[in-house]
């Protein structure tokens, strides 16, 4: 059961990245068009569950990092669209930060071969 | 950061419809869009929809985790767990009802002493920026007068030259005769400058404060009347402003009326009248005023104490001394000041009483708390095996001790608002029955600072409460919980230990207050053991009066009327004899001066003080107080001035002559401005200041003579004692009224009691004490033992199969009852040692209440101890008893 919420967790954790850079990137856009571009850029995440985007969202909201406001999509539909706030600016930078870092030490250990501690 | 913010976000947004509304409306949108475009990529609509909703996943799971993304998870696990333990409650409602019970009982009185403790102690006085008001006091170390009271001569020099004070205000309680509006009565009053209430912070409801133009001599007279007194003289009446009443026969206009929140002095005070000081007139002396003042803001008391000091040498130069006196007199007496708080002046040394009940009732509370940590104890061991299965199946440790303290909880918050309804009634009972000269009685109510303390008190008992099971069993691996709750297994030492230490605990503290209660018992025994010097005090009935100048002018004549008053009593059936007085003993009416003896030269430097009495002829008989030489006064002794006498006790006798008989046929003056006054005889002592204190070495002036540099000075106002087995009956105090009243009409009756009122009310203290003490004694007594025979009787239930093993191999039931009552036994003992060391380490704090009797008085110490260990024993054999008596093969079979 623990296992099960920790992967559920990574993945909350992993989206939120990318619904934060998405955001930052395309500007304010509704929930639809959010899932459709993390499917278009990572493929396998959403294939199946996209509705596993708005706990996230609801989450980046109650933080704080995204705001939301009901308005008129491309195709006249209400759509509630969601926008990056000031402080989503500043957690995106931050983690994105912490991102690299991580990678780049991950990135080392796999670069190591084995002759290299002789 | 973030996680609060998510945390008060969650607070605020709930689950709410409009929350729900609009997860639905984005839910469709989105699956909206998602058909769309599969129907653009040519998708039939079926299909579409079909996989947009495949795409889209699990959408009642999707609402589930938005929801509880939503939720306040730890508000819901309290919400679930308050439940839980509601339930469980009520399904044990003999245990719940004890421990509510006990709780409710134990914080209840903490409660309810700790409204007395704040009312009296605690609490700032009703005025205005109380920390400013100081009372003014000196000191005379000169005259050995360790509290001088302040003069006229000191408030006009103060007034006018000092740099501490905003205001100053002097007073003195005087009772007036009010006449010529119903019966005649004799009520309470205070004679004020008119700075007093100024200085207090007071302005009336009605009229006008008192100005400077009141307190000049020859201004028209005037009054202002308490609310009391106006609701119960004038019904209320908003026009009373402007009336007249007479007080002590002369008419005054009522200027003012107080508001109903003012308490100064007695609850009954009456009246306000302008005390009318003549500056030119003023001499030094007449240290007879009360004085009262506000220091200006920033001005500490020591301050203020030097300011008068520097003042105090002005005063001495300022004024005449009165005739006879030198000034001398009055530097010699080394006057200086010695200012304190209001407060602190008046609360007095009540404190230590208060502070020795929230001690003991404080003890009370821990006794409790250990009684019901012990029960929930119990009730968790018998949850064990459902714990420890709990705990294997992987509930956190976490969880379960939430489950524990939120039962502690839940049963001290009801223990508390129990309790809180407990103590409002009993702070009612307190009030009716504490001692009269506890200050500031009135300020006594259970109000938010007591509701505020008691949940502060009953968080801390949630810590006792709760935390001991709670450290105790969550702490416990899961392997121990059910291998020892398995069938077949003793009861083991180790899971008793924290039952057995709670005992002891219990058992010492009981012991604390049992030899507090008992050492106060010893002291009231001591006390009724004195001799007061009068006797059967309950037959002496006593009132005041007062026969004004406006009444009658001559002093002879004051005593005549005096006289007659005494024959007309006399012949009131069943009354054997009267006398009269200025006081009688214990009423707190004291007069203390110098003594001087012809044939006894004085040591110069300290003058030692001797109590005073007026008393007219019949006063001892009356009393019952023995003549121990020589002859009592006649009233042909009170109307011969030229040959003035004097009565005194024997321990005055005793310092002056070392034998009573040789006392009679001297000679002995109060000032050296009288003539010598021969003592006639001797009578025994008085404890005129409480039983507790030791008999002053008194004299007996006659009501009339010549004294204090005035030709022919008498008692106009004063007590009137009668002996009649018929004391306090409404019929007799009717007669006497009218026997009074024969004399003359306009003769109030005030202070009508019999004289074991005085007497009671100085022992008062010592009683409160003693029973506020035996109460919260009994109630240890017998939390304690139920401490006891609840862990003794537990561990017998536990240990059967043990016994019938026991009994099968061959024990005797006296052995088993042996083994079993010993248990209670040792937890007794080791109790009692400690309690005894703990009283021999708190008991001192009593001592300045104890009379007659050593704060490590052994015989308490004992007496007690071997009560105590009697009760715990018979409370562990009955339970013994029935380990005794078990079947072995019941016990084994029932296994």
């Amino acid at each position: 059961m623990d296992e099960k919420r920790d992967k559920k967790d990574v993945l909350q954790g992993t989206l939120a990245l990318m619904v934060l850079k998405t955001l930052d990137v395309l500007g304010p856009m509704h929930g639809y068009r959010i899932a459709r571009r993390i499917e278009q850029i990572s493929g396998e995440l959403l294939a199946v569950n996209q509705g596993t985007l708005y706990p996230v969202l609801l989450k980046l909201e109650q933080e704080g990092s995204i705001a939301s406001e009901w308005g008129i999509s491309e195709n006249n539909r209400r759509a509630r669209f969601y926008r990056l706030t000031r402080q989503g600016r500043r957690q995106l930078h931050a983690e994105k930060h912490e991102w690299d870092e991580t990678a780049a030490i991950i990135a080392r250990f796999f670069a190591v071969k084995a002759e290299d501690f002789k | 950061m973030r996680k609060l913010r998510r945390f008060l976000k969650r607070l605020t947004w709930a689950r709410s419809r409009r929350d729900e509304e609009r997860l639905r409306a984005e839910i469709r949108e989105h699956l909206a869009f998602q058909i769309e475009d599969n129907l653009r990529a040519g998708m039939p609509p079926e299909e579409a929809r079909r996989k947009a909703l495949l795409k889209f996943g699990a959408v009642e799971a999707i609402k589930e985790d938005c929801r509880e993304q939503r939720a306040l998870p730890f508000a819901d696990a309290l919400l679930h767990e308050t439940r839980h333990a509601l339930r469980r409650l009520r399904k044990s409602p003999a245990f719940t009802a004890t421990v509510v019970l006990t709780l409710a009982l134990g914080i209840g009185s903490t409660a309810a002493i700790f409204s007395v403790v704040d009312g009296v102690l605690l609490k700032p006085l009703p005025y205005s920026h109380p920390e400013q008001l100081v009372a003014v006091w000196l000191t005379a170390p000169g005259m050995n007068i360790k509290d001088l009271n302040p003069s006229p001569s000191l408030y006009f020099t103060v007034a006018d030259q000092n740099r501490s004070f905003q205001n100053l205000g002097l007073y003195t309680d005087v009772s007036r005769n009010i006449t010529g509006y119903g019966e005649p009565e004799h009520v309470a009053g205070l004679d004020v400058t008119d700075g007093l209430l100024g200085t207090l912070g007071v302005t009336p409801v009605l009229g006008r404060p008192f100005t400077s133009s009141d307190a000049e001599p020859g201004t028209p007279d005037t009054v202002i009347l308490t609310y009391g007194y106006w609701r119960r003289k004038f019904g209320g009446d908003g026009d009373t402003v402007g009336k007249a009443i007479t007080v002590d026969g002369k008419r005054r206009q009522i200027v003012g009326v107080l508001p109903q929140s003012f308490h100064f002095g007695g609850p009954d005070l009456a009246l306000l009248i302008p005390v009318q000081l003549d500056r030119a007139k003023t001499l030094l002396g007449n240290f007879s005023f009360y004085g009262i003042a506000r220091l200006k803001p920033g001005v500490t008391l020591a301050g203020a104490d030097a300011d008068v000091a520097r003042l105090l040498p002005v005063m001495l130069r300022s004024f005449p001394p009165p005739p006879g006196y030198t000034t001398k007199i009055f530097e010699d007496a080394r006057i200086a000041p010695n200012l304190r708080t209001l407060k602190q002046d008046v609360i007095g040394d009540v404190g230590n009483v208060l502070w020795v009940l929230m001690g003991g009732i404080g003890l009370v509370l821990l006794i409790a708390c250990a009684n019901v940590a012990n029960l929930l104890l119990v009730r968790v061991e018998g949850r064990r095996q459902e714990l420890a299965v709990r705990a294997a199946l992987g509930a956190g440790r976490g969880r379960i001790a939430a489950q524990m303290l939120l039962e502690g909880i839940i049963l001290a918050l009801l223990g508390s608002a129990l309790g809180l309804m407990l103590a409002d009634f009993a702070v009612r009972a307190l009030v009716a029955i504490a001692p009269a000269d506890l200050p500031r009685l009135n300020e006594i109510a259970v109000d938010g600072t007591v509701v505020l303390f008691t949940l502060g008190v009953s968080f801390f008992v949630v810590l006792l409460i709760a935390l001991v099971p709670v450290l105790k069993y969550t702490g416990a691996s899961v392997g121990t919980g059910l291998r020892e709750s398995g069938r077949s297994m003793s009861e083991s030492r180790e899971r008793h230990r924290s039952r057995s230490v709670l005992v002891m605990v219990q058992v010492a503290l009981a012991l604390v207050l049992l030899v507090s209660a008992g050492l106060m018992i010893r002291t009231f025994r001591a006390l009724t053991r004195v001799d007061p010097g009068f006797a059967a005090p309950s037959e002496i009935q006593t009132f005041r009066v007062e026969i004004t100048e406006n009444q009658v002018k001559d002093p002879v004549h004051v005593v005549r009327t005096e006289q007659e008053i005494l024959e007309k009593i006399k012949a009131v059936p069943g009354v054997s004899s009267a006398g009269f007085s200025l006081s009688v003993p214990m009423d707190g009416d004291e007069w203390s001066d110098s003594v001087l003896a012809r044939d006894h030269a004085s040591a110069s430097g300290e003058v030692p003080l001797h109590r005073y009495r007026f008393v007219a002829p019949g006063f001892f008989k009356t009393l019952g107080t023995p003549l121990v030489a020589g002859r009592d006064f006649t009233w042909s002794d009170m109307f011969n001035l030229q040959a003035p006498v004097a009565i005194v006790s024997e321990k005055l006798a005793r310092e002056y002559w070392r034998d009573p008989r040789t006392a009679v046929g001297k000679q002995i003056r109060a000032t050296t401005k009288d003539g010598w006054h021969e003592v006639i005889g001797v009578v025994g002592d008085i404890h005129d200041d409480g039983v507790d204190k030791p008999a002053p070495s008194s004299v007996y002036w006659p009501i009339l003579t010549h004294f204090g540099g005035i030709d022919a000075m008498v008692i106009r106002f004063g007590v009137v004692s009668i002996r009649s087995p018929r004391a306090a009956s409404e019929a007799f105090m009717i007669q006497l009224r009218q026997a009074v009243w024969s004399v003359d009409s306009d003769l109030p009756l005030a202070d009508v009691h019999t004289l074991d009122y005085y007497e009671r009310a100085s022992t008062a203290r010592v009683s409160f004490t003693l029973v506020m003490l035996a109460l919260a004694g009994g109630m240890a007594l017998l939390l304690g033992i139920i401490g006891l025979y609840g862990v003794i009787s537990y561990s017998v239930s536990q240990r059967i199969h043990e016994m019938g093993i026991r009994a099968a191999l061959g024990a005797q039931q006296a052995d088993i009852l042996k083994l079993i009552a010993g248990q209670g036994f040792r937890l007794t003992l080791t109790g009692v040692a400690i309690g005894v060391a703990t009283a021999l380490a708190l008991t001192r704090f009593l001592s300045s209440l104890l009379y007659g009797v050593e704060a490590a008085d052994p015989l308490t110490f004992v007496a007690v101890s071997l009560i105590l260990t009697g009760v715990a024993l018979v409370a562990s054999c009955i339970p013994a008893r029935r380990a005794a008596k078990v079947d072995p093969i019941v016990a084994l079979r029932y296994e």
